[in-house]
Protein backbone atom coordinates (compact mmCIF):
# COMPACT_ATOMS: atom_id res chain seq x y z
CA UNK A 1 0.00 0.00 0.00
CA UNK A 2 1.11 3.52 -0.72
CA UNK A 3 2.27 5.81 2.09
CA UNK A 4 1.74 9.05 0.08
CA UNK A 5 4.94 10.48 1.52
CA UNK A 6 3.60 10.41 5.06
CA UNK A 7 6.02 9.24 7.75
CA UNK A 8 3.14 8.11 9.91
CA UNK A 9 1.61 5.91 7.21
CA UNK A 10 5.03 4.48 6.28
CA UNK A 11 5.85 3.47 9.85
CA UNK A 12 2.36 2.13 10.43
CA UNK A 13 2.48 0.02 7.26
CA UNK A 14 5.91 -1.33 8.23
CA UNK A 15 4.95 -2.19 11.79
CA UNK A 16 1.34 -3.39 11.48
CA UNK A 17 0.78 -4.26 7.79
CA UNK A 18 -2.06 -6.67 8.56
CA UNK A 19 -4.06 -4.05 10.51
CA UNK A 20 -4.28 -1.52 7.68
CA UNK A 21 -7.02 -2.10 5.11
CA UNK A 22 -6.36 0.91 2.86
CA UNK A 23 -4.65 4.29 2.79
CA UNK A 24 -5.30 7.56 1.02
CA UNK A 25 -4.16 11.16 1.22
CA UNK A 26 -7.07 13.14 -0.18
CA UNK A 27 -6.40 16.89 -0.05
CA UNK A 28 -3.16 16.19 1.79
CA UNK A 29 -4.75 14.50 4.81
CA UNK A 30 -2.86 11.23 5.36
CA UNK A 31 -5.47 8.61 6.19
CA UNK A 32 -5.29 4.98 7.25
CA UNK A 33 -8.40 2.81 7.17
CA UNK A 34 -7.79 0.05 9.67
CA UNK A 35 -9.47 -3.20 10.71
CA UNK A 36 -11.90 -2.40 13.54
CA UNK A 37 -10.53 -5.19 15.74
CA UNK A 38 -7.01 -3.73 15.55
CA UNK A 39 -7.84 -0.08 16.09
CA UNK A 40 -6.46 0.07 19.64
CA UNK A 41 -3.18 -1.56 18.52
CA UNK A 42 -2.88 0.98 15.72
CA UNK A 43 -3.67 3.98 17.93
CA UNK A 44 -1.28 2.82 20.65
CA UNK A 45 1.45 2.28 18.07
CA UNK A 46 0.92 5.76 16.61
CA UNK A 47 1.03 7.29 20.09
CA UNK A 48 4.19 5.51 21.23
CA UNK A 49 6.30 4.99 18.11
CA UNK A 50 9.47 7.10 18.25
CA UNK A 51 9.44 9.77 15.57
CA UNK A 52 5.64 9.77 15.41
CA UNK A 53 4.57 10.64 18.99
CA UNK A 54 0.91 11.34 18.31
CA UNK A 55 0.33 12.46 21.86
CA UNK A 56 -2.93 14.28 21.23
CA UNK A 57 -6.25 12.87 20.10
CA UNK A 58 -7.39 15.95 18.28
CA UNK A 59 -10.85 14.71 17.42
CA UNK A 60 -12.95 11.58 17.47
CA UNK A 61 -16.21 11.43 15.55
CA UNK A 62 -18.31 9.04 13.51
CA UNK A 63 -20.00 9.15 10.13
CA UNK A 64 -23.03 7.28 8.86
CA UNK A 65 -22.72 6.15 5.24
CA UNK A 66 -26.23 4.73 4.85
CA UNK A 67 -27.23 5.51 1.27
CA UNK A 68 -23.90 7.04 0.27
CA UNK A 69 -23.62 6.63 -3.51
CA UNK A 70 -21.55 3.71 -4.82
CA UNK A 71 -20.27 2.61 -1.47
CA UNK A 72 -19.84 -0.86 -0.09
CA UNK A 73 -18.72 -1.87 3.33
CA UNK A 74 -19.84 -1.20 6.86
CA UNK A 75 -22.46 1.44 7.54
CA UNK A 76 -20.57 3.52 10.10
CA UNK A 77 -17.07 4.81 10.35
CA UNK A 78 -15.36 6.00 13.51
CA UNK A 79 -12.84 8.68 12.61
CA UNK A 80 -9.81 9.60 14.74
CA UNK A 81 -7.79 12.73 14.02
CA UNK A 82 -4.39 12.59 15.68
CA UNK A 83 -1.88 15.37 16.23
CA UNK A 84 1.68 15.31 17.49
CA UNK A 85 2.49 18.35 19.59
CA UNK A 86 6.22 17.79 19.16
CA UNK A 87 6.46 17.10 15.40
CA UNK A 88 3.26 19.00 14.48
CA UNK A 89 2.10 16.40 12.00
CA UNK A 90 -1.35 14.90 11.71
CA UNK A 91 -2.87 11.61 10.64
CA UNK A 92 -6.43 10.39 10.29
CA UNK A 93 -7.39 6.85 11.27
CA UNK A 94 -10.73 5.38 10.28
CA UNK A 95 -12.37 2.13 11.29
CA UNK A 96 -15.56 0.71 9.83
CA UNK A 97 -18.34 -0.31 12.20
CA UNK A 98 -21.26 -2.47 11.02
CA UNK A 99 -24.87 -1.65 11.80
CA UNK A 100 -25.25 -4.81 13.92
CA UNK A 101 -23.48 -4.99 16.26
CA UNK A 102 -22.56 -1.30 16.27
CA UNK A 103 -19.56 -1.74 18.53
CA UNK A 104 -15.89 -0.88 18.62
CA UNK A 105 -13.19 -0.85 21.31
CA UNK A 106 -12.88 2.26 23.38
CA UNK A 107 -9.61 4.20 23.23
CA UNK A 108 -10.07 5.99 26.57
CA UNK A 109 -7.09 4.05 27.93
CA UNK A 110 -4.93 5.42 25.09
CA UNK A 111 -6.08 9.04 25.45
CA UNK A 112 -8.48 10.13 28.22
CA UNK A 113 -9.66 12.84 25.81
CA UNK A 114 -11.71 10.12 24.11
CA UNK A 115 -14.05 9.80 27.08
CA UNK A 116 -16.53 12.55 26.25
CA UNK A 117 -16.01 12.23 22.51
CA UNK A 118 -16.96 8.55 22.59
CA UNK A 119 -19.95 9.40 24.76
CA UNK A 120 -21.00 11.92 22.12
CA UNK A 121 -20.67 9.36 19.32
CA UNK A 122 -22.67 6.88 21.37
CA UNK A 123 -25.27 9.57 22.01
CA UNK A 124 -25.71 10.73 18.43
CA UNK A 125 -24.93 7.54 16.44
CA UNK A 126 -25.65 4.73 18.87
CA UNK A 127 -22.22 3.14 18.44
CA UNK A 128 -21.20 1.37 21.64
CA UNK A 129 -17.60 1.53 22.83
CA UNK A 130 -16.42 -1.63 24.57
CA UNK A 131 -14.59 -1.07 27.88
CA UNK A 132 -15.63 2.57 28.08
CA UNK A 133 -15.61 3.56 31.79
CA UNK A 134 -18.85 5.54 31.73
CA UNK A 135 -20.85 5.20 28.51
CA UNK A 136 -23.78 7.60 29.03
CA UNK A 137 -25.40 10.07 26.68
CA UNK A 138 -23.45 13.34 26.61
CA UNK A 139 -25.45 16.03 24.85
CA UNK A 140 -28.97 14.59 24.93
CA UNK A 141 -30.98 13.40 27.89
CA UNK A 142 -31.48 9.82 29.02
CA UNK A 143 -35.10 9.59 27.89
CA UNK A 144 -34.28 10.58 24.30
CA UNK A 145 -35.33 7.84 21.89
CA UNK A 146 -33.03 7.01 18.99
CA UNK A 147 -29.78 8.50 17.77
CA UNK A 148 -30.33 11.69 15.79
CA UNK A 149 -27.26 11.80 13.55
CA UNK A 150 -28.10 8.47 11.97
CA UNK A 151 -29.19 9.07 8.40
CA UNK A 152 -32.47 7.19 8.98
CA UNK A 153 -33.46 9.46 11.88
CA UNK A 154 -35.94 11.97 10.38
CA UNK A 155 -35.16 15.59 11.16
CA UNK A 156 -38.81 16.36 11.98
CA UNK A 157 -39.22 13.55 14.48
CA UNK A 158 -40.67 14.69 17.82
CA UNK A 159 -39.57 13.35 21.18
CA UNK A 160 -41.72 12.69 24.24
CA UNK A 161 -41.88 15.57 26.69
CA UNK A 162 -39.89 14.78 29.80
CA UNK A 163 -40.74 16.43 33.08
CA UNK A 164 -38.28 17.61 35.70
CA UNK A 165 -36.21 14.79 37.12
CA UNK A 166 -35.85 15.92 40.70
CA UNK B 1 -19.57 18.03 74.54
CA UNK B 2 -19.02 14.44 75.44
CA UNK B 3 -20.67 13.36 72.22
CA UNK B 4 -18.48 15.66 70.13
CA UNK B 5 -15.36 14.43 71.84
CA UNK B 6 -16.35 10.87 71.11
CA UNK B 7 -16.72 11.61 67.40
CA UNK B 8 -13.35 13.31 67.32
CA UNK B 9 -11.81 10.32 69.01
CA UNK B 10 -13.18 7.89 66.49
CA UNK B 11 -12.33 9.83 63.36
CA UNK B 12 -9.48 11.93 64.61
CA UNK B 13 -11.43 14.88 63.33
CA UNK B 14 -14.93 16.21 63.41
CA UNK B 15 -16.23 14.50 60.34
CA UNK B 16 -19.43 14.75 58.38
CA UNK B 17 -20.60 13.01 55.23
CA UNK B 18 -20.16 14.33 51.71
CA UNK B 19 -22.72 16.69 50.35
CA UNK B 20 -23.89 16.96 46.74
CA UNK B 21 -24.33 20.50 45.49
CA UNK B 22 -26.19 21.15 42.26
CA UNK B 23 -24.87 24.22 40.46
CA UNK B 24 -26.46 25.44 37.25
CA UNK B 25 -27.60 25.10 34.51
CA UNK B 26 -28.05 28.88 34.73
CA UNK B 27 -25.92 30.05 37.60
CA UNK B 28 -25.24 33.79 37.92
CA UNK B 29 -21.54 33.19 38.52
CA UNK B 30 -20.94 31.26 35.32
CA UNK B 31 -21.10 32.42 31.75
CA UNK B 32 -22.25 29.35 29.91
CA UNK B 33 -25.21 27.02 30.35
CA UNK B 34 -23.88 23.94 32.07
CA UNK B 35 -24.75 21.95 35.17
CA UNK B 36 -22.23 20.89 37.79
CA UNK B 37 -22.95 18.17 40.30
CA UNK B 38 -20.34 18.86 42.95
CA UNK B 39 -19.51 16.39 45.68
CA UNK B 40 -18.30 18.44 48.61
CA UNK B 41 -16.50 17.62 51.82
CA UNK B 42 -17.10 20.84 53.70
CA UNK B 43 -15.89 23.39 51.17
CA UNK B 44 -13.46 21.05 49.44
CA UNK B 45 -14.40 19.58 46.08
CA UNK B 46 -14.18 15.79 46.19
CA UNK B 47 -15.56 15.12 42.75
CA UNK B 48 -17.38 16.90 39.99
CA UNK B 49 -19.74 15.69 37.28
CA UNK B 50 -20.25 18.11 34.42
CA UNK B 51 -23.48 17.83 32.46
CA UNK B 52 -23.36 19.57 29.10
CA UNK B 53 -25.88 19.65 26.28
CA UNK B 54 -28.36 22.31 27.39
CA UNK B 55 -27.79 24.28 24.18
CA UNK B 56 -27.75 21.27 21.87
CA UNK B 57 -29.73 22.17 18.78
CA UNK B 58 -28.51 19.65 16.23
CA UNK B 59 -25.93 21.77 14.39
CA UNK B 60 -24.60 18.80 12.43
CA UNK B 61 -28.06 17.48 11.54
CA UNK B 62 -29.16 20.92 10.36
CA UNK B 63 -26.03 21.25 8.22
CA UNK B 64 -26.76 17.90 6.58
CA UNK B 65 -30.21 19.04 5.50
CA UNK B 66 -29.25 22.32 3.81
CA UNK B 67 -26.81 23.39 1.14
CA UNK B 68 -23.14 24.08 1.76
CA UNK B 69 -23.86 27.80 1.92
CA UNK B 70 -26.73 27.43 4.36
CA UNK B 71 -24.41 26.02 7.01
CA UNK B 72 -22.48 29.30 7.32
CA UNK B 73 -25.08 31.13 9.48
CA UNK B 74 -25.19 28.10 11.78
CA UNK B 75 -21.45 28.37 12.33
CA UNK B 76 -22.03 31.92 13.63
CA UNK B 77 -23.99 30.43 16.48
CA UNK B 78 -21.24 28.05 17.56
CA UNK B 79 -19.00 30.45 19.44
CA UNK B 80 -21.08 33.61 19.40
CA UNK B 81 -18.23 35.67 20.85
CA UNK B 82 -16.02 35.05 17.85
CA UNK B 83 -18.43 34.10 15.09
CA UNK B 84 -16.11 35.10 12.25
CA UNK B 85 -13.51 32.56 13.36
CA UNK B 86 -16.07 29.76 13.04
CA UNK B 87 -17.11 31.12 9.61
CA UNK B 88 -13.47 31.04 8.53
CA UNK B 89 -12.91 27.53 9.87
CA UNK B 90 -15.90 26.10 8.04
CA UNK B 91 -15.21 27.89 4.76
CA UNK B 92 -11.54 26.88 4.77
CA UNK B 93 -12.55 23.23 5.21
CA UNK B 94 -15.04 23.39 2.32
CA UNK B 95 -12.49 25.23 0.17
CA UNK B 96 -9.99 22.47 0.92
CA UNK B 97 -12.53 19.98 -0.42
CA UNK B 98 -13.15 22.15 -3.49
CA UNK B 99 -9.45 22.86 -4.01
CA UNK B 100 -9.97 26.63 -4.02
CA UNK B 101 -7.35 29.25 -3.24
CA UNK B 102 -8.95 32.58 -2.31
CA UNK B 103 -7.62 35.94 -3.58
CA UNK B 104 -4.99 37.77 -1.57
CA UNK B 105 -7.27 40.61 -0.51
CA UNK B 106 -9.84 38.14 0.80
CA UNK B 107 -7.18 36.37 2.84
CA UNK B 108 -6.05 39.64 4.43
CA UNK B 109 -9.66 40.55 5.23
CA UNK B 110 -10.24 37.15 6.78
CA UNK B 111 -7.07 37.40 8.85
CA UNK B 112 -8.06 40.85 10.08
CA UNK B 113 -11.68 40.03 10.87
CA UNK B 114 -10.63 36.80 12.56
CA UNK B 115 -8.29 38.70 14.87
CA UNK B 116 -11.05 41.19 15.72
CA UNK B 117 -13.22 38.20 16.66
CA UNK B 118 -10.43 36.73 18.79
CA UNK B 119 -10.08 40.07 20.53
CA UNK B 120 -13.81 40.19 21.28
CA UNK B 121 -13.67 36.66 22.66
CA UNK B 122 -10.71 37.35 24.97
CA UNK B 123 -12.31 40.60 26.14
CA UNK B 124 -15.46 38.70 27.06
CA UNK B 125 -13.48 36.03 28.86
CA UNK B 126 -11.36 38.45 30.89
CA UNK B 127 -14.21 40.90 31.51
CA UNK B 128 -16.74 38.28 32.54
CA UNK B 129 -14.16 36.58 34.75
CA UNK B 130 -13.86 39.79 36.77
CA UNK B 131 -17.64 40.11 36.98
CA UNK B 132 -17.98 36.57 38.27
CA UNK B 133 -15.25 37.23 40.83
CA UNK B 134 -17.38 40.18 42.03
CA UNK B 135 -15.56 43.04 40.27
CA UNK B 136 -17.99 45.06 38.18
CA UNK B 137 -15.78 47.90 36.88
CA UNK B 138 -13.21 45.92 34.87
CA UNK B 139 -16.07 44.09 33.18
CA UNK B 140 -17.36 47.44 31.92
CA UNK B 141 -13.92 48.36 30.53
CA UNK B 142 -13.75 44.99 28.77
CA UNK B 143 -17.25 45.28 27.36
CA UNK B 144 -16.64 48.83 26.17
CA UNK B 145 -13.59 47.63 24.27
CA UNK B 146 -15.55 44.66 22.92
CA UNK B 147 -18.24 47.02 21.70
CA UNK B 148 -15.58 48.85 19.66
CA UNK B 149 -14.44 45.60 18.02
CA UNK B 150 -18.06 44.77 17.29
CA UNK B 151 -18.53 48.20 15.74
CA UNK B 152 -15.71 47.30 13.38
CA UNK B 153 -17.38 43.95 12.63
CA UNK B 154 -20.59 45.83 11.94
CA UNK B 155 -18.76 48.09 9.49
CA UNK B 156 -17.47 44.99 7.69
CA UNK B 157 -20.61 42.89 7.51
CA UNK B 158 -23.57 44.75 9.02
CA UNK B 159 -23.94 42.60 12.11
CA UNK B 160 -22.32 42.90 15.50
CA UNK B 161 -22.42 39.36 16.78
CA UNK B 162 -23.68 36.82 14.24
CA UNK B 163 -21.55 38.10 11.43
CA UNK B 164 -22.20 35.68 8.55
CA UNK B 165 -19.28 37.44 6.87
CA UNK B 166 -17.21 34.75 5.22
CA UNK B 167 -18.32 32.96 2.07
CA UNK B 168 -17.05 29.81 0.39
CA UNK B 169 -14.35 31.24 -1.85
CA UNK B 170 -14.33 34.74 -0.41
CA UNK B 171 -16.03 37.21 1.89
CA UNK B 172 -19.34 39.01 1.58
CA UNK B 173 -18.02 42.56 1.19
CA UNK B 174 -14.78 44.37 0.90
CA UNK B 175 -14.15 46.75 3.79
CA UNK B 176 -15.98 50.09 3.47
CA UNK B 177 -14.26 53.34 2.51
CA UNK B 178 -12.43 54.97 5.38
CA UNK B 179 -12.36 51.73 7.37
CA UNK B 180 -8.59 51.78 8.08
CA UNK B 181 -8.73 55.24 9.65
CA UNK B 182 -11.69 54.34 11.87
CA UNK B 183 -10.08 51.05 12.82
CA UNK B 184 -6.80 52.74 13.80
CA UNK B 185 -8.72 55.18 15.99
CA UNK B 186 -10.56 52.30 17.67
CA UNK B 187 -7.35 50.33 18.15
CA UNK B 188 -5.93 53.32 20.06
CA UNK B 189 -9.05 53.46 22.23
CA UNK B 190 -8.96 49.69 22.85
CA UNK B 191 -5.31 49.98 23.94
CA UNK B 192 -6.29 52.73 26.40
CA UNK B 193 -9.13 50.60 27.77
CA UNK B 194 -6.81 47.61 28.07
CA UNK B 195 -4.35 49.78 30.00
CA UNK B 196 -7.15 50.94 32.34
CA UNK B 197 -8.28 47.36 32.77
CA UNK B 198 -4.72 46.23 33.42
CA UNK B 199 -4.13 48.92 36.04
CA UNK B 200 -7.04 47.84 38.21
CA UNK B 201 -6.91 44.07 37.70
CA UNK B 202 -3.48 42.58 37.02
CA UNK B 203 -1.84 43.58 40.32
CA UNK B 204 -5.07 43.57 42.32
CA UNK B 205 -4.52 41.51 45.44
CA UNK B 206 -8.10 40.16 45.53
CA UNK B 207 -7.95 39.12 41.88
CA UNK B 208 -4.48 37.59 42.10
CA UNK B 209 -5.36 35.61 45.23
CA UNK B 210 -8.37 34.05 43.57
CA UNK B 211 -6.42 33.08 40.44
CA UNK B 212 -2.90 32.19 41.46
CA UNK B 213 -2.39 28.48 42.04
CA UNK B 214 -5.92 27.48 41.09
CA UNK B 215 -6.96 25.13 38.31
CA UNK B 216 -3.44 23.85 37.65
CA UNK B 217 -2.91 20.82 35.46
CA UNK B 218 0.53 19.79 34.14
CA UNK B 219 1.07 20.13 30.42
CA UNK B 220 1.43 16.38 29.84
CA UNK B 221 -2.05 15.84 31.25
CA UNK B 222 -3.47 18.72 29.22
CA UNK B 223 -2.07 17.18 26.03
CA UNK B 224 -3.49 13.77 26.93
CA UNK B 225 -6.86 15.43 27.32
CA UNK B 226 -6.57 17.20 23.97
CA UNK B 227 -6.63 20.67 25.52
CA UNK B 228 -5.45 23.43 23.17
CA UNK B 229 -5.42 27.20 23.02
CA UNK B 230 -4.58 29.66 25.82
CA UNK B 231 -4.93 26.96 28.51
CA UNK B 232 -2.21 24.81 26.94
CA UNK B 233 -0.01 27.83 26.20
CA UNK B 234 -0.36 29.01 29.80
CA UNK B 235 1.11 25.65 30.86
CA UNK B 236 4.21 26.36 28.77
CA UNK B 237 3.52 24.63 25.45
CA UNK B 238 4.06 27.14 22.62
CA UNK B 239 1.46 25.53 20.38
CA UNK B 240 -0.45 27.91 18.17
CA UNK B 241 -1.77 26.76 14.79
CA UNK B 242 -1.28 30.28 13.43
CA UNK B 243 2.48 29.72 13.82
CA UNK B 244 2.73 25.95 13.52
CA UNK B 245 0.54 25.31 10.50
CA UNK B 246 0.04 28.82 9.09
CA UNK B 247 -3.12 29.41 7.12
CA UNK B 248 -4.46 32.62 5.54
CA UNK B 249 -1.76 35.31 5.95
CA UNK B 250 -0.40 34.36 9.35
CA UNK B 251 2.97 33.41 7.87
CA UNK B 252 3.38 36.99 6.63
CA UNK B 253 2.44 38.90 9.78
CA UNK B 254 4.69 39.46 12.74
CA UNK B 255 3.31 38.41 16.11
CA UNK B 256 4.44 36.62 19.25
CA UNK B 257 2.92 33.61 20.98
CA UNK B 258 2.86 34.27 24.73
CA UNK B 259 3.30 31.28 27.02
CA UNK B 260 2.97 30.83 30.77
CA UNK B 261 5.02 28.86 33.28
CA UNK B 262 2.79 27.36 35.94
CA UNK B 263 -0.43 26.84 34.04
CA UNK B 264 -2.71 28.23 36.74
CA UNK B 265 -5.60 30.58 36.12
CA UNK B 266 -3.39 33.63 36.59
CA UNK B 267 -1.10 32.46 33.78
CA UNK B 268 -4.16 31.88 31.60
CA UNK B 269 -5.28 35.40 32.32
CA UNK B 270 -1.86 36.86 31.45
CA UNK B 271 -1.68 34.82 28.23
CA UNK B 272 -5.11 36.09 27.16
CA UNK B 273 -4.21 39.72 27.87
CA UNK B 274 -1.00 39.44 25.88
CA UNK B 275 -2.81 37.73 23.02
CA UNK B 276 -5.16 40.69 22.82
CA UNK B 277 -2.19 43.03 22.30
CA UNK B 278 -0.81 40.64 19.67
CA UNK B 279 -4.19 40.57 17.91
CA UNK B 280 -4.18 44.38 17.75
CA UNK B 281 -0.71 44.21 16.20
CA UNK B 282 -1.93 41.75 13.57
CA UNK B 283 -4.96 43.93 12.76
CA UNK B 284 -2.67 46.93 12.21
CA UNK B 285 -0.44 44.92 9.88
CA UNK B 286 -3.49 43.68 7.96
CA UNK B 287 -4.70 47.27 7.51
CA UNK B 288 -1.30 48.28 6.11
CA UNK B 289 -1.27 45.29 3.76
CA UNK B 290 -4.83 45.95 2.58
CA UNK B 291 -3.96 49.57 1.80
CA UNK B 292 -0.80 48.47 0.02
CA UNK B 293 -2.35 45.88 -2.30
CA UNK B 294 -5.19 48.26 -3.19
CA UNK B 295 -8.64 47.40 -4.50
CA UNK B 296 -9.14 43.97 -5.97
CA UNK B 297 -11.47 40.98 -6.00
CA UNK B 298 -12.51 39.54 -2.64
CA UNK B 299 -14.12 36.45 -4.14
CA UNK B 300 -12.49 33.71 -6.12
CA UNK B 301 -13.29 33.63 -9.83
CA UNK B 302 -14.40 30.01 -9.90
CA UNK B 303 -17.69 29.20 -11.63
CA UNK B 304 -18.51 26.56 -9.01
CA UNK B 305 -18.84 29.08 -6.19
CA UNK B 306 -18.88 32.50 -7.83
CA UNK B 307 -22.09 34.42 -8.25
CA UNK B 308 -22.05 36.06 -11.67
CA UNK B 309 -22.10 39.86 -11.92
CA UNK B 310 -25.61 41.31 -11.94
CA UNK B 311 -25.12 43.05 -15.30
CA UNK B 312 -24.38 39.73 -16.97
CA UNK B 313 -27.23 37.94 -15.19
CA UNK B 314 -29.73 40.37 -16.74
CA UNK B 315 -28.31 40.08 -20.26
CA UNK B 316 -26.94 36.57 -20.73
CA UNK B 317 -28.92 33.32 -20.59
CA UNK B 318 -26.04 31.18 -19.31
CA UNK B 319 -25.24 33.55 -16.48
CA UNK B 320 -28.91 33.73 -15.51
CA UNK B 321 -29.01 29.94 -15.24
CA UNK B 322 -25.77 29.97 -13.31
CA UNK B 323 -27.15 32.56 -10.91
CA UNK B 324 -30.31 30.48 -10.41
CA UNK B 325 -28.27 27.35 -9.70
CA UNK B 326 -25.92 29.22 -7.40
CA UNK B 327 -28.80 30.59 -5.32
CA UNK B 328 -30.95 27.47 -5.14
CA UNK B 329 -28.25 24.82 -4.89
CA UNK B 330 -24.93 26.43 -4.22
CA UNK B 331 -21.69 24.67 -5.03
CA UNK B 332 -21.52 20.98 -5.91
CA UNK B 333 -18.62 19.84 -3.78
CA UNK B 334 -16.65 16.89 -5.21
CA UNK B 335 -16.90 13.64 -3.19
CA UNK B 336 -14.34 13.18 -0.48
CA UNK B 337 -13.39 14.22 3.00
CA UNK B 338 -11.23 16.96 4.47
CA UNK B 339 -10.27 18.20 7.91
CA UNK B 340 -9.10 21.74 8.45
CA UNK B 341 -8.19 23.21 11.82
CA UNK B 342 -7.72 26.84 12.73
CA UNK B 343 -6.61 28.48 15.96
CA UNK B 344 -9.78 29.89 17.42
CA UNK B 345 -9.87 31.95 20.60
CA UNK B 346 -10.35 28.78 22.66
CA UNK B 347 -7.97 26.49 20.81
CA UNK B 348 -8.09 24.19 17.81
CA UNK B 349 -11.37 24.65 15.99
CA UNK B 350 -11.53 21.93 13.36
CA UNK B 351 -14.09 21.12 10.71
CA UNK B 352 -14.28 17.63 9.24
CA UNK B 353 -16.44 17.75 6.14
CA UNK B 354 -17.56 14.83 3.99
CA UNK B 355 -19.22 15.24 0.62
CA UNK B 356 -20.99 12.75 -1.61
CA UNK B 357 -20.71 15.04 -4.62
CA UNK B 358 -24.12 16.65 -4.22
CA UNK B 359 -25.18 20.14 -3.18
CA UNK B 360 -25.80 19.00 0.40
CA UNK B 361 -23.06 18.24 2.89
CA UNK B 362 -22.92 14.56 3.81
CA UNK B 363 -21.39 15.43 7.14
CA UNK B 364 -20.14 18.58 8.83
CA UNK B 365 -18.35 17.83 12.05
CA UNK B 366 -17.16 20.65 14.26
CA UNK B 367 -14.31 19.81 16.62
CA UNK B 368 -15.38 22.03 19.52
CA UNK B 369 -12.49 23.34 21.63
CA UNK B 370 -14.92 24.38 24.38
CA UNK B 371 -16.14 20.83 24.94
CA UNK B 372 -12.71 19.26 24.84
CA UNK B 373 -11.14 21.92 27.11
CA UNK B 374 -13.95 21.45 29.64
CA UNK B 375 -13.44 17.73 30.01
CA UNK B 376 -10.42 17.76 32.39
CA UNK B 377 -12.00 20.38 34.68
CA UNK B 378 -12.87 17.83 37.42
CA UNK B 379 -9.18 16.82 37.61
CA UNK B 380 -8.12 20.47 37.87
CA UNK B 381 -10.49 20.95 40.79
CA UNK B 382 -10.29 17.75 42.85
CA UNK B 383 -9.13 18.76 46.31
CA UNK B 384 -9.61 22.46 45.60
CA UNK B 385 -12.02 24.84 47.31
CA UNK B 386 -15.49 25.41 45.91
CA UNK B 387 -14.62 29.05 45.23
CA UNK B 388 -11.84 27.95 42.84
CA UNK B 389 -14.43 26.51 40.50
CA UNK B 390 -15.52 29.96 39.33
CA UNK B 391 -12.18 31.30 38.00
CA UNK B 392 -11.26 27.90 36.55
CA UNK B 393 -14.52 27.70 34.65
CA UNK B 394 -14.11 31.34 33.54
CA UNK B 395 -10.71 30.77 32.01
CA UNK B 396 -11.70 27.50 30.38
CA UNK B 397 -14.20 29.83 28.69
CA UNK B 398 -16.72 27.20 27.77
CA UNK B 399 -19.14 28.68 25.25
CA UNK B 400 -22.39 26.76 25.33
CA UNK B 401 -23.20 27.26 21.66
CA UNK B 402 -19.96 25.66 20.60
CA UNK B 403 -19.75 23.07 23.37
CA UNK B 404 -23.24 21.68 22.84
CA UNK B 405 -23.70 22.47 19.13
Amino acid sequence: MDDFGSVALRKLLDALPDAVVATHAQHGDATAIVAPGRVIDVLRFLRDAPGLDFDMLSDLCAADYLGYPEREGPRFEVVYHLLSTTHLHRVRVKAGVPEVPAQIDSCVEVWPAANWLEREVFDLYGIRFRNHPDLRRLLLYEEFEGHPLRKDYPKERRQPLVGPRN
Amino acid sequence: MAHVRKLEDEEGDLHSGHQILNMGPSHPATHGTVKFLIELDGETIVDLDIQVGYLHRGFEKECESGTWYQAIPYTDRLNYNSAILANIGYCLAVEKLLGIETPERCQWLRTMSGELARLADHLTRCGAACLELAAMTPFLYGIEARELTWDLCEALCGARVTSNYVRIGGVKHDMPDGFPAVARGFIGKIRELLADYDSIVTQNRLFVDRLRGTGVLPKEELIRYGVTGPILRAAGVPMDLRKDQPYLKYAEVDFDVPIGEVGDNYDRYLVCVEEMHQSLRIVEQCLVALEKIGPGPVNVDDPRVRWPAKGRVFNKMEELIQQFKAVTEGPMVPPGEAYHAIESANGELGFYVVSDGSAQPWKVRCRPPSLINLQPMPIMLRGAMLADLIPTFDFINMIGGECDR
